[in-house]
C-alpha cells in the first residue's frame, strides 16, 4: 500500500481520537479545573449507557440497517428491570433476564424487517412509540421506585483503578472490535451491510445475519438500561427519550457509514465520549445547555463532511 | 515551438503534452493528430491516460507541458465552456443534463443568448432547432423535459449542445456503454453523418468492434504514453491489445487442445417462474459451453434459477451425480458451483470492502476454525489471486471500488477460483471491461477448462458473438426462455445462431 493512502487510513481512524483531544484540550484550557481526574471519570462514567447502546448500534449501521427504537427499548428494558428487582429476584438472574428482554424487542425488530421486507426506518419508528407506550401502559406512567436497600448498589461506584462499569464498557468494545474483523460473523455483517445481493450471490445467510444484528443491539440495549436504572435507581418509562439520536450521532461521528458496510465500535466509543466532553465541558465553562445542543450539532455535521470528503478522495 | 501556418491540413494536433499529479505521471508526453471529417479513436487500458488527455482537450485540465493547434490556431482552452466556445466539444459517459429543464434549456445551457436581463426565447428556439435538425429523432421536442427522455436522447442533448456552439471536433467518451443496440446502431449513423459534414471526432471505446466500424485511424495510449497510430483496416485485434498491454498476444482467445471428462452437471426440463422453460443442458468436465441470445430472452434468469438465487418451478438438477430440486445459493457453492453475476457494481461485489474482502467472501469457512478468520491469510491468499489474474491494485486490503471495472472484474472471477468450485457459470464476464482485461479472461478460462491436475467446466453467457465462438467448445442459444441443444463450435456459423436467436429458426 503506497504512503499516501496508508497515512489517509491512519488518519481516518485517528480523526474521531484528535476532535476528542482537541476539544478536551480546549475546554481544559478554558477552565483549568476540567483536567482533573474526577472529571475525566465523570465523563467516562457518564458515557457507558450510550456507548453501550452504541456498540449494538454500530453493528446495525454496519450491516446497513438502523434502528430508532433503541431510546424506547432502554426505557421499556429498564421498567422490566426495575419490576424485577421489586420482586426481590437475584441479580445475577435479573440481568440476564433484562438483557434477554431487550435480546427479545431487538429480535422483533430484526423479524418484522427481514421477514416481511419492510424498510428499518420504518419499523423501528413503529416499535420506537410501541415500546414507549408498554413502558407507560406497564408503570401507569409512573417511575417504579426500588427498594431503599437495592438503591444504594450502583455499578460503576468501586472497582479497580475505574468503575465497574467503565471496565465493562471498554471490555466489550473490545470484544466487538475484535469480533468484526476476526471472526466469519463479522465480516458478514460488513458483506451484508456493503451489498446485500453480493451476499446473496455468495451464499451467505443473509436473514439470520440481519435478525441476530438487531437481536445482539436489543442485548446491548437491555445491558444500557440496567445501568440506566442502577444510575436512577428507579424504573423510568420517560428515561432516555431522545437518546437513539445520541446513540446514532455517536455510531456516525465514530466514522460508520449510514449506507452500511462501514464503521467501527471504537470509533462509536470515541463519538459517545465526545458528546459527553462537549456537555460536560460547556456545564463546566458556564455555556447555557442551548449552545450544547449547536455545538454537539455542529459536530455531528463537521464529522459527516469530514466522511464525505474521504470518501470523496479515496 | 510550433507556427500557425503550414498545419491547416490538420483539425488538431497535441504535440508533447505531459501532465502529471503529484508525484503521479499520468501523461508522459503524448501526440495525437486529428484529420477534418475523421473519426479517430483512441484505445488503452483504463489508467493508461485517455480520460487525462481528453479533459486536457476539452479544457478541464491544464497541460504542464505541450502544444495544441487547433485548426491551424494556438489552442489553449481555459475551461470546458471556453473549449466549447473555440470549437471542440465533449461527450462524457456519465451525461451531464439537467433533467428538470426543457431540451431547449439544456441544449443553450451556459450560453443563453438574452435580451437585456432576459432570455431571448425566440433565439433559443431557433438555435436548438437547428441543432436537433440533425437528429430526426421523434422524441426531441424542444419543449420536452429532459429528464423524461431516455438515455440516449438525452446524449443526444448533449451532442446537440455542442452542435449548437459550432463545434468542429467531439469528443465521445465511451458513448455506448448505457445504451441499448438499437440506439447503439442509431447513434453510429449519427457519427458517420457528422463525420460526412467534415466534423473530426475522436472516440474512446473499450470494444474493438466499434473501433472498427467507425473509426480509419486509432492511437493506442499506454501507461501515459501514445504507443501507437495506426490505420485501423490493416491492424489486426490481437496487434492492438499487444500495444494496449505491452507483452505479445498471440490469440485474442487461446485454446489449449481440451479434453471432456465425465459428468459434472446434468440438467433436466429446468423451468423458472417465466423464464426459463424446459432447459435441458448436459456440462462435461473440460468443455466450456456458450449460452448465446438476445438480451431478455431468459439466460440471466437460466443461471440465477440454476444457481438458486430464483426459485425452481420445474425440472431438476444433478451435479456430481446427487440430483437436487429446490436448492440454495449456498447449497450449490457447497456442490462445488460458483456464479459470476453479470451486474458487477449492483450484484457481483460489495464496493467499500477490500478485495481481499471480496474474494473470500464465499469461502470464509477456510480461513479459520471456530467461526474465526485471519485477515493475514485472507491478504495472502487474495495477494496470489492478484499475481497470478493480473490484477492491477495496490495491495490486497484497499478497497474494491478503486479499482478499473476489468480488475474488478477479474477479482470477481478469483472468488470461483479460490473458493476451487467445479463448475463455474459466468455471465457476461467481459461485459463493459477493456481489452486487455477481457484477454486475461480468456486465457483464464482457458487454464480453467485445461489445468492438468484439476480441469473444471465453464458455463459463459455472452452477448458478443465472436467471443463466445473464440472459447467455447459448445454453444447453445436461448430465445423466449427455451434452449436449444448444444452444438460444437466447428458444426455452427455465427449466422445459425443469430437465426435461432431471433425466432427465425427453431433449433441450431
Amino acid at each position: 500500500m503506497s504512503k499516501a493512502t496508508h497515512l489517509r487510513s491512519m488518519l481516518a481512524m485517528l480523526g474521531p481520537f484528535l476532535a476528542l483531544l482537541v476539544v478536551y484540550v480546549i475546554f481544559g484550557s478554558l477552565n483549568s479545573r476540567f483536567f482533573t481526574t474526577d472529571v475525566a471519570l465523570n465523563i467516562l462514567t457518564q458515557t457507558v449507557i450510550v456507548a453501550t447502546a452504541a456498540i449494538g448500534m454500530t453493528l446495525i449501521i454496519i450491516s446497513g440497517g438502523i434502528d430508532l427504537s433503541v431510546g424506547s427499548m432502554i426505557a421499556l428494558s429498564c421498567v422490566f428491570c426495575a419490576w424485577l428487582t421489586t420482586k426481590g429476584m437475584d441479580p445475577l438472574m435479573i440481568f440476564a433476564a433484562t438483557i434477554a428482554f431487550g435480546a427479545f424487542c431487538g429480535a422483533c425488530n430484526g423479524s418484522l424487517t427481514v421477514k416481511l421486507k419492510l424498510l428499518p426506518f420504518i419499523v423501528t419508528l413503529g416499535t420506537m412509540q410501541i415500546f414507549r407506550g408498554a413502558a407507560k401502559v406497564a408503570t401507569n406512567g409512573t417511575p417504579i421506585n426500588l427498594p431503599t436497600t437495592v438503591s444504594a448498589w450502583k455499578p460503576w461506584m468501586g472497582g479497580v483503578g475505574l468503575p465497574y462499569g467503565v471496565w465493562m464498557m471498554l471490555a466489550l468494545v473490545l470484544l466487538f472490535s475484535l469480533m468484526l474483523r476476526f471472526t466469519r460473523f463479522g465480516r458478514h455483517i460488513f458483506a451484508v451491510g456493503s451489498n446485500e445481493l453480493t451476499a446473496t450471490l455468495c451464499g451467505l445467510p443473509v436473514a439470520r445475519i440481519k435478525i441476530l444484528v438487531y437481536t445482539i443491539g436489543g442485548a446491548m440495549a437491555g445491558l444500557a438500561a440496567i445501568m440506566n436504572m442502577a444510575k436512577s435507581s428507579q424504573g423510568d418509562p420517560t428515561t432516555a427519550t431522545g437518546m437513539e439520536l445520541d446513540v446514532i450521532a455517536a455510531v456516525v461521528i465514530g466514522g460508520a457509514s449510514l449506507s452500511g458496510g462501514e464503521g467501527s465500535v471504537l470509533g462509536a466509543l470515541v463519538g459517545a465520549l465526545l458528546m459527553t466532553t462537549i456537555r460536560n465541558g460547556c456545564g463546566m465553562n458556564g455555556i447555557p445547555t442551548p449552545w450544547t445542543e449547536v455545538i454537539t450539532g455542529a459536530i455531528i455535521v463537521i464529522a459527516v463532511i469530514i466522511d464525505r470528503l474521504r470518501h470523496r478522495k479515496a | 515551438m510550433l507556427h500557425g501556418s503550414g498545419h491547416s491540413a490538420h483539425r488538431l494536433i497535441m504535440r508533447n503534452i505531459r501532465k502529471t499529479f503529484g508525484p503521479t505521471i499520468a501523461l508522459g508526453k503524448v501526440d495525437l493528430e486529428v484529420l477534418p471529417g475523421e473519426v479517430h479513436a483512441l484505445v488503452g487500458e483504463n489508467g493508461a491516460g485517455k480520460s487525462t488527455l481528453m479533459k486536457i482537450l476539452s479544457g478541464a485540465h491544464a497541460a504542464d507541458t505541450g502544444e495544441m493547434l487547433f485548426d491551424g490556431m494556438i489552442y489553449r482552452p481555459k475551461n470546458p465552456l471556453d473549449a466549447r466556445a473555440q470549437g471542440v466539444g465533449m461527450i462524457y459517459q456519465e451525461l451531464s443534463i439537467a433533467p428538470h429543464l426543457t431540451v431547449e434549456e439544456n441544449i443553450v445551457l451556459g450560453m443563453e443568448p438574452t435580451m437585456g436581463p432576459f432570455i431571448d426565447r425566440k433565439t433559443m428556439r431557433q438555435r436548438a432547432m437547428e441543432a436537433l435538425s440533425h437528429f430526426d429523432h421523434p422524441d426531441l421536442k424542444p419543449t420536452a423535459r429532459a429528464g423524461d427522455l431516455s438515455v440516449s436522447v438525452q446524449q443526444l442533448i448533449e451532442i446537440g449542445r455542442s452542435l449548437a456552439m459550432g463545434c468542429k471536433l467531439l469528443v465521445f467518451d465511451e458513448p455506448t456503454s448505457s445504451l441499448a443496440q438499437k440506439d447503439i446502431e442509431r447513434l453510429f449513423l449519427l457519427i458517420d453523418r457528422l463525420k460526412a459534414t467534415g466534423i473530426s471526432i475522436v472516440y474512446i471505446s473499450h470494444f474493438l468492434e466499434e473501433v472498427k466500424r467507425l473509426a480509419t485511424r486509432l492511437t493506442i495510449l499506454r501507461d501515459g504514453c501514445a504507443v501507437a497510430t495506426r490505420d485501423v483496416a490493416s491492424t489486426s485485434p490481437e496487434e492492438i491489445v499487444s500495444l494496449m498491454v505491452g507483452r505479445d498476444v498471440k490469440d485474442l482467445y487461446p485454446r489449449s487442445s481440451r479434453q471432456r471428462g465425465e459428468k459434472v452437471l446434468e440438467i433436466n426440463q429446468l423451468a423458472g417462474k417465466e423464464k426459463p422453460k424446459n432447459v435441458s443442458l448436459d456440462l462435461y468436465r473440460g468443455e466450456v459451453i456458450g449460452i448465446a441470445g438476445l438480451v431478455g430472452s431468459g439466460r440471466t434468469e437460466f443461471l440465477r434459477t440454476l444457481f438458486g438465487l430464483d426459485p425452481i418451478v420445474a425440472g431438476d438438477v444433478t451435479v456430481h451425480a446427487v440430483t437436487t430440486t429446490a436448492p440454495s445459493p449456498a447449497e450449490r457453492w457447497k456442490q462445488g458451483i460458483g456464479i459470476l453475476s453479470e451486474n458487477r457494481k449492483e450484484e457481483g461485489l460489495a464496493l467499500n470492502l477490500s478485495i481481499a474482502d471480496n474474494i473470500t467472501l464465499s469461502s470464509l469457512k477456510n480461513f479459520g476454525r471456530y467461526g474465526i478468520v485471519s485477515p493475514a491469510v485472507m491478504s495472502q491468499r487474495s495477494a496470489k489471486w492478484i499475481e497470478k489474474l493480473g490484477i492491477k491494485c495496490q495491495a490486497a486490503t484497499q478497497k474494491i471500488s478503486a479499482l478499473s471495472g476489468g480488475n474488478q472484474q477479474k477479482a470477481a472471477l478469483a472468488r470461483l477460483l479460490e473458493h476451487e468450485v467445479d463448475i463455474l457459470l459466468l455471465d457476461e464476464p467481459t461485459r463493459g471491461i477493456d481489452i486487455a482485461a477481457k484477454a486475461r479472461i480468456y486465457e483464464a478460462i482457458n487454464e480453467i477448462v485445461t489445468d492438468a491436475n484439476n480441469p473444471r467446466a465453464v458455463i459463459v453467457i455472452s452477448s458478443y458473438l465472436p467471443e463466445l465462438f473464440g472459447i467455447c467448445d459448445r454453444i447453445a442459444v436461448m430465445s423466449r426462455g427455451t434452449l436449444t441443444r448444444a452444438v460444437p463450435v466447428a458444426d455452427i456459423t455465427a449466422e445459425d445462431v443469430m437465426r435461432v436467436a431471433t425466432g427465425k429458426s427453431d433449433n441450431l
